[in-house]
């Protein structure tokens, strides 16, 4: 199906199922209990699931399949987060305009930094990718302020040209959408005590990363794909049988600059509004964090690992200390605050020490993410093991 | 010409925080051959440690002065440290007036401990994983240095003065014969960059001059020959790694009075040295050092008035833009040796 293998096809349709009905599965929790706090089934967060997820796919294509562990991503997503923008201000409030060219202008600035970045490999390519972020968020944040409105960031404006739409006629400035439907504009529906809220917003990223994930698989499973992976075995084979890898190693960071891009074009279509910190170093780290933790070169993984780790950032970062009194109040009291003095670090303002510890423990007990967790949790239960979907073994080396 | 020679001054002491860091990094990846990303965080450790001792010091408790009275006519209540009842207010004084500069003999054994525990309780792992492994796992311990330390110092910067003798600047003009007052110094910096030559030359020193240096030397040239001559060559490596993590600390405890610590500031240096070693050579001592220096003079003449003018911005990407030439057409980087990181 979609000349897919079997396997293939049935990750896709069951990554397809999660993305449309994450808003009613992520909301595990009624409206009100004690619990609540812990839905991801909000709008603002599901889309953010989905959008880092592009992200990560995207770096996954680079540093999964030819090993070459870029620093520097971030710079690629804040490119397209500006195109995107100027798009909203300049020709119409409909986004596709804007994803498309903030894809296209995040694929021309990875084909110039690829270009050059590309003649070392190892640590070298590292730092250079770094060094281009850097410069990138350095300029993005000082000089070229009438481009990117510095510090404050880039946001549409009331009387900004918008030469394709209808003149606007409302006070108001208008929310991105696509063809009338607003971004954020959500339906309700309860059930029961219940509440799950299905985001127009949502949908759109949602949409757009199926067909992401779609064009990671088609890559992966190509003989294109094929040769990346030959690079990270082994490059100076290939080499020495006369081949040019430059050309694939080129084509691939465009490929994977270009998802960053379109994970910029619709976050600024959520929400029309760019700033310089997405291309600092910690955004970069960011991706490589959520790419290890769900699986290097698995399909799946870094989608799973963008969730966690934005999962976290919003949930785990809001948890308080009352409220884990609360949660040990059945312990006697001086148990309790012993218990809750222990977690303290950990939790609120302190999330980034669990992500930190986290991330750690993965690269030490689990090279594979999350992944391989399941590989080695389903081995548990079954006997015999069957090939695990979405795992894709690494090529012997 | 004074702006000349103020530019050279200004770019020593940042770039002579570059050339320490860098020098670190250089010393653990000749030996271990790691890619310690880590490094930005123990100078940041070596900062803080500063700012502890000197808290330490002046730790004090309330007593009631007699001979001065608040506005009710009661003895007034005055915070004295503990160190003015110890040694007398004087010495007391002293003591917490120059407790950054005694925070080098608390921090040198301190990181020396942190470099060790490190070593041999996560990095040892790791030597025969790829490098991209120990990048990511160094990354995700200098989270976890940050973010302790945010725990129990706060986010913000903290102040943490030089000793009174040292505030103040120094006429650098008059002494080489320009009108004075034209290129004045800030005392501290000066002590900065002295302090900051004389441990890179203690460093070479102990690698040059003594057995153990030469030992560790012929380590990094071949490490399975000195191995095989039933030298336990495993230790001296760890220990060079503390040595590293204390030249990174130092650096770190000695800048605090240029630049408040906070929990952030290894990170920033790190990327920096990072690119300081690249464009020194990986691998090469003096190479790191000679970058660190040039980059921090490149980088302050890059930041004068009348270059900015001509080109805006300069003064963010200099570094940058420096590192990206150097690599493309000397590969090996100023003083790289052939053969190493050659991937």
């Amino acid at each position: 199906m979609f000349g897919l293998e079997k396997r293939d096809a049935n990750l896709l349709i069951a990554v397809g199922a999660l993305v449309l009905l994450a808003p009613i599965f992520l909301n595990p929790f009624p409206e009100g209990s004690a619990l609540a706090q812990f839905n991801a089934g909000y709008p603002d967060l599901m889309q953010r699931f989905v959008i880092f997820g592009i992200f990560a796919i995207g770096f996954n294509i680079l540093f999964g399949l030819t090993g070459y562990l870029s620093f520097g991503h971030a710079a690629f997503l804040g490119a397209g987060s500006y195109a995107g923008v100027w798009m909203l201000k300049l020709l119409t409030i409909n986004v596709i305009p804007a994803i498309v060219i903030s894809t296209l202008v995040a694929g021309v600035f990875a084909l110039i930094i690829g270009f050059i970045s590309l003649r070392r490999s190892g640590i070298y390519f590292s730092i250079l990718t770094l060094a281009f972020a850097q410069m990138s968020f350095a300029l993005a944040a000082s000089v070229l302020t009438p481009i990117t409105g510095g510090e404050t960031g880039l946001q549409t404006a009331l009387d900004d040209p918008r030469i394709l739409d209808a003149a606007n006629e409302s006070r108001n400035i208008p929310a991105p959408s696509l063809f009338g439907l607003h971004m954020n504009d959500s339906a309700q529906l309860a059930v029961g005590d219940w509440l799950w809220t299905f985001n127009v917003g949502y949908y759109v990223a949602g949409i757009v990363m199926l067909a992401a994930f779609y064009v990671a698989i088609r890559i992966f499973r190509s003989p294109f794909g094929m040769m990346l992976r030959a690079i990270k075995s082994n490059q100076q084979r290939l080499n020495y049988t006369g081949l040019n890898t430059r050309p694939y190693m080129l084509a691939c960071f465009v490929i994977s600059g270009m998802y960053a891009g379109l994970a910029g074009g619709l976050m600024v279509s959520m929400d029309p509004l760019a700033g310089a910190e997405r291309m600092q170093w910690t955004a970069s780290g960011e991706v490589v964090l959520m790419t290890i933790l769900g699986g290097v070169g698995t399909l799946i993984g870094p989608v799973l690992g963008a969730g966690l780790i934005k999962y976290f950032e919003n949930i785990f970062s809001k948890i308080n200390d009352n409220l884990l009194h609360q949660w040990f109040s059945f312990l006697p009291q001086g148990l309790e605050d012993f218990v809750v003095t222990i977690i303290h670090p950990f939790i609120g303002k302190g999330w980034h020490l669990t992500l930190g510890l986290m991330f750690m423990a993965v690269i030490i007990f689990l090279p594979g993410g999350l992944v391989e967790l399941g590989q080695r949790a389903s081995k548990l239960f079954k006997k015999r093991n069957p090939p695990q979907t979405g795992g894709q073994k690494e090529p012997a080396e | 010409m004074d702006q000349i020679i103020l530019q050279i001054l200004n770019g020593l002491d940042k770039g002579s925080a570059y050339a320490l860091i860098a020098l670190g990094l250089t010393l653990i990846f000749g030996t271990l051959g790691v890619v310690n990303f880590a490094h930005g965080a123990l100078f940041m450790i070596g900062a803080f440690c500063a700012v502890t001792l000197s808290r330490i010091l002046s730790l004090s408790h309330v007593v009631l002065d007699e001979t001065k009275k608040d506005f009710l006519g009661k003895p007034l209540k005055v915070e004295v440290p503990y160190a003015n009842d110890w040694f007398g207010p004087e010495l007391g004084g002293a003591i917490i007036d120059w407790a950054v500069p005694l925070s080098i003999l608390f921090a040198i054994p301190v990181m020396i401990l942190i470099g060790v525990i490190m070593e041999r309780g996560l990095i040892k792992h790791f030597y025969k994983r790829p490098h991209a492994d120990q990048i990511l796992v160094t990354f995700g311990l200098a989270i976890v240095l940050q973010e302790i330390i945010k725990y129990y110092f706060g986010a913000n910067q903290i102040p943490t003065p030089a000793p009174e003798a040292f505030v103040g600047s120094f006429d650098f003009g008059a002494l080489i014969g320009l009108d004075s007052g034209k290129v004045i110094y800030p005392y501290w910096r000066i002590l900065y960059f002295c302090f900051a030559m004389l441990l890179i030359g203690l460093v070479f020193a102990f690698l040059q001059f003594t057995t153990f240096g030469m030992v560790v030397r012929a380590g990094m040239a071949d490490r399975e020959t000195v191995g095989m001559l039933g030298i336990n060559i495993d230790r001296r490596f760890t220990i060079m790694f503390g040595i590293a993590a204390a030249v990174a600390g130092l650096a770190g405890v000695m800048y605090t009075p240029i630049n408040p610590p906070n929990y952030h500031m290894g990170m920033d240096f790190l990327v920096i040295s990072f690119v300081v070693v690249v464009v020194g050579g990986m691998g090469s001592l003096p190479g790191a050092v000679l970058a660190g220096l040039l980059l921090g003079i490149l980088e302050s003449f890059a930041s004068v008035r009348e270059v900015i003018e001509f080109l805006p911005g300069i003064n963010q990407v200099v570094i940058y833009l420096a590192a990206i030439v150097i690599l493309l057409t000397r590969p090996r980087g100023l003083m790289g040796r052939k053969g190493v990181m050659e991937d």
